[in-house]
């Protein structure tokens, strides 16, 4: 059985309309002024190019998204997904992976490449961003100020992409402007403005809704003694941070379930849902992948809770030693593995070959958490309509963190995954309106049976 | 242990065998012609437009089989021999299939018979042309995917559910797509004349030109003979490159018509889903029933029917006999944009005793239709359109005697459309209220 593709010739009908060429043009334009800049051609280093750069990048999202949909009815609209190159893991996709993957090695590793310069000032792409750096806390910019700018505004273009896309359906709709809200205003222009007034402290993080432990340096003992010493601002951002992960976390999760963090608020998931979107489908439903999630998550948190101990032992008794343990080794070696090789360059630079959610499946250790509270303390679930489910797949192939909802679907089950964030495509795409995402008590022992397989009536009184 | 053999890989055979295994531990072996593994049909459409890949429309992983030990075959039935209880297979090879087998012939103690439907042909002159075909089968997505090359315009007979199918496909494609439907209206002997409205004013938004009260009178020929026009009643010809046949199925049995098995359209079964031999059962599509359930038709070609014949079935053979009883009616759908849903009895055509009560958003792209009889008031059937509901929740009004009236203050249990999705029942409430 060919399971590849059924198609003789490329079934993907030329779909690029004018528009949409003069919007890859104008993007490209924006694209390269960056290129330039990282290759530090002198004269571009002025304000009006940097902002020309953002906004000719901006115009050319914006705009091929309206061209892409303008002319299609509101609905789902999946239409040669899986014939495209860029989407079905063709040479588009390598060519873009490999790319956003070597970009997050040279942010991680290489910084020096892309202009930062740690004893003088910095030149290239870094030095490129500066006019808004100024702006925004009167510093010069950093690799991170780079990244977080491209971060921002990659959800934000993208995140208005995916409305359009979604337009006939509110849910999508407002959940998609809450992760743009989060990650424009608390992760990226308040921490930065509030960093630019408190320039003469050490740093700690002003990101209030990054938690522990995806957040893994809160309990940092530089980080605990930044916000210790940060005056007001400092003392609230560490009763926040505690707050956070042992009241709100678990408050919030029992009404919402994990979604209202997964999807609605991380700028992990942000990205997913937005520059990541069109990746989603890649996930593997495999049982042999959920065994694997499984295994590799929860290793992912049992390493950041032991790591996290080991540094607040040395915190606390000023020993970097914890038995033959280094604690100050396993930090690093946590940031290494996890904070920048997993949830980075994996998370997201394989995005096309794997799905968007990489990372939020196999490692977050903040979805780890959410997940097992979801799973057994949560009124979240995914309710199946009586007997209407087909069978088609459509809900498992869209699933980004690769649950098989079919599975539970076609036997009236009520879903409750500890992996699932909440998205609510499964349900946009089901052709049937078979899901429901619901948060309710009334429904709380419904997903521990198996609702009505049995759909006769006799059968079901007999068995 | 019985030896249990089942003739068909769709739903109705395949929810059998599951349920045969999860109740006994009788040998189970299903044989199959068009696919190794068993697949959604109803999904064939989303592969030809790129939504998925064939491996994503099968419900199970290809261990699953193995597994919980039910074999596979793949292989075409040429013969039974009812006394000696023997199948007897053709020897076609499958080039595709990833199994090998070398039998002639089966033995069984119980044979399940789920044989699906064939397209409808109707004798138009022409229709046995290269690039005419149905579009039910997995083979009758390949050959679309063959002439897809070429294909500029494609006409399509019939509408039905699988027409529609068949135009969203190639329009989604962008192929230019003509309708040949005979009735004034889409679908109108099942939907009533609002409904079915709205799915032609759905079928015209998306540029399908959808040709109303319009029949085919023959399928013309080049030299090679593939098709290259249709000519409808009036005498027009439209040039094409392919034509879909879609004018509804009928119970795929040709092939056991001389055998001493009792067929009338489909293959007669009772209410235990028996056939006139001993230990031979037939469910799903094949079938028809010598007494439906009241309101039921005798052949009801739908993946639901399918399943709950599987089901019950698996039970009467490996605990204890089980009638057929499907309960309410229920069927869904989705015409291009539009989603479809129905429960209980909602006849194309109201007349007295019954009646019913519609509502239409005001962007024409929702609506909601309660059938009620007009004695007593109460509910027996609910259509609606863009509008999702509980299923569970019709049904209780159905079972509960809910009057029109009830229904209409009750109406907000039964959604289930997305969370923030605009609910029109307060809205509805009042239109009844004045009307």
């Amino acid at each position: 059985m060919d399971t590849t593709s059924l198609s003789l010739a490329n079934p993907k009908p030329p779909f690029t309309s004018p528009g949409q060429k003069w919007a890859t043009a104008i993007g490209s334009i924006g694209l390269l002024l960056l290129l330039l800049a990282w290759l530090n051609i002198g004269p571009i280093f002025n304000s009006i190019y940097f902002w020309s750069s953002i906004l000719l990048l901006a115009i050319g999202v914006v705009w091929y998204s309206i061209d892409m949909y303008k002319n299609t009815p509101a609905g789902i609209k999946n239409n040669g997904v899986w014939f495209d190159s860029l989407t079905n893991k063709g040479l588009w996709a390598w060519v873009l992976g490999v790319f956003v993957t070597g970009f997050y090695v040279v942010l991680y590793w290489n910084p020096h490449l892309m202009g930062y310069n740690a004893e003088g000032s910095n030149t290239g792409l870094v030095h490129f961003f500066d006019p808004l750096s100024m702006l925004l806390k009167g510093q010069p910019a950093s690799q991170w100020f780079v990244y977080g700018t491209l971060y921002t505004f990659a959800i934000f273009f993208f995140g208005i992409k995916y409305i359009i896309k979604y337009r006939h359906n509110r849910y999508q709709i407002i959940r998609t402007i809450s992760v743009m809200f989060f990650q424009l205003a608390f992760a990226f222009l308040l921490p930065e403005i509030l960093e630019g007034l408190n320039s003469d402290k050490a740093y700690f993080g002003k990101d209030f809704k990054n938690i522990w432990p995806l957040n893994y340096y809160f309990y940092h003992d530089w980080h605990l003694n930044g916000m210790l010493d940060g005056g007001k601002l400092g003392m609230f951002a560490l009763v926040w941070g505690i707050l956070l992960t042992f009241v709100v976390t678990p408050i919030l999760t029992y009404f919402y379930g994990k979604r209202w963090y997964c999807s609605w608020v991380c700028g992990c998931g942000g990205l997913a849902e937005t520059a990541g979107d069109p990746f989603r489908h890649l996930s593997d439903k495999s049982l042999k992948a959920w065994k694997i999630e499984r295994y590799l998550i929860y290793s992912v948190l049992v390493f950041a809770v032991v790591m996290t101990a080991l540094v607040l032992y040395s915190f606390f008794t000023g020993s970097g030693q914890f038995l033959f343990i280094n604690t100050f080794q396993v930090r690093e070696w946590y940031g290494f593995l996890i904070g920048a090789a997993f949830s980075g360059v994996v998370g997201v630079g394989f995005y096309p070959l794997m799905g968007s959610r990489v990372w939020c499946r196999f490692g977050c250790p903040m979805a780890a958490i959410l997940g097992l509270q979801q799973k057994f303390f949560s009124r979240f679930r995914i309710t199946t309509n009586g007997g209407q489910c087909i069978s088609c797949g459509n809900c498992s192939t869209y699933c980004e963190m690769g649950i098989d909802v079919r599975w539970y679907a076609q036997r009236g089950q009520d879903i409750v995954r500890a992996s699932c964030v909440g998205c609510g495509v499964c349900s946009a795409v089901c052709p049937r309106g078979v899901l429901r995402l619901e948060n309710s008590g009334k429904i709380s022992d419904r997903a521990k049976a198996i609702r009505n397989e049995v759909i006769t009536a006799d059968v079901h009184s007999a068995e | 242990m019985k030896n249990i053999l089942i003739i068909g890989n769709g739903v109705s055979g395949i929810t059998a065998a599951r349920h045969l295994r999860k109740l006994g531990d009788d040998k189970i072996t299903v044989i199959s012609k068009e696919t190794d593994h068993f697949f959604s049909r109803t999904a064939l459409m989303y592969i030809y437009m790129g939504h998925m890949k064939y491996e994503h429309t099968k419900p199970y992983e290809d261990w699953f089989w193995k597994k919980n030990n039910i074999s596979l075959m793949r292989a075409e039935v040429s013969d039974i021999d009812f006394d000696l209880k023997r199948v007897k297979l053709n020897g076609k090879k499958f080039k595709d299939s990833a199994f090998k087998t070398n039998l002639t012939e089966l033995s069984y103690d119980i044979l399940i018979l789920a044989t699906g439907s064939a397209s409808n042909k109707f004798g138009w002159p022409g229709q046995d042309l290269n690039q005419v075909h149905g579009m039910y089968s997995f083979q009758d997505l390949e050959q679309l995917e063959k002439a897809s090359p070429f294909l500029k315009r494609g006409v399509i007979v019939g509408g039905g559910l699988i027409g529609i199918e068949l135009a969203e496909m190639m329009h989604s494609r962008h192929k230019e797509v003509t309708m040949l439907v005979r009735e004034p209206s889409y679908w109108n002997n099942v939907l009533p004349p609002e409904e079915s409205e709205m799915v032609n004013q759905q079928i015209i938004m998306n540029h399908i030109d959808l040709r109303l009260g319009t029949e085919l009178k023959e399928i013309l020929s080049d030299d090679n003979n593939n098709a290259r026009a249709v000519v409808t009643g009036d005498g027009e010809e439209i040039s094409c490159q392919f034509v879909g046949l879609t004018a509804g199925v009928h119970p795929n049995v040709k092939w056991l018509k001389d055998s001493e098995l009792a067929i009338n359209r489909g293959i007669l079964v009772d209410e235990y889903l028996r056939t006139n031999k001993p230990d031979v059962y037939a469910i799903g599509d094949c079938v028809e029933l010598q007494n439906p359930p009241k309101g039921r038709r005798a052949i009801e070609p739908i993946w639901y029917v399918g399943r709950i014949m599987g089901e019950t079935l698996a039970h009467t053979i490996a605990r204890s006999p089980i009638k057929y009883n499907p309960g309410h009616w229920f069927n869904s759908a989705k015409f291009l944009d539009l989603e479809y849903q129905v429960y209980g009895n909602v006849p194309a055509n109201i007349v007295s005793p019954l009646s019913s009560y519609f509502w239409k958003s005001e962007d024409g792209l929702k609506s909601l239709r309660l059938v009620y009889e007009i004695a007593t008031n109460h509910v027996v059937g609910v259509n609606l359109m863009g509008l999702r509901f509980r299923q569970e929740i019709c049904e209780e009004w159905f079972d509960n005697h809910f009057t029109l009236e009830e229904v209409v203050k009750d109406l907000d249990r039964a959604h289930f459309d997305p969370e923030f999705y605009k609910k029109y029942y307060k809205e509805i409430e009042t239109h009844l209220a004045h009307n």
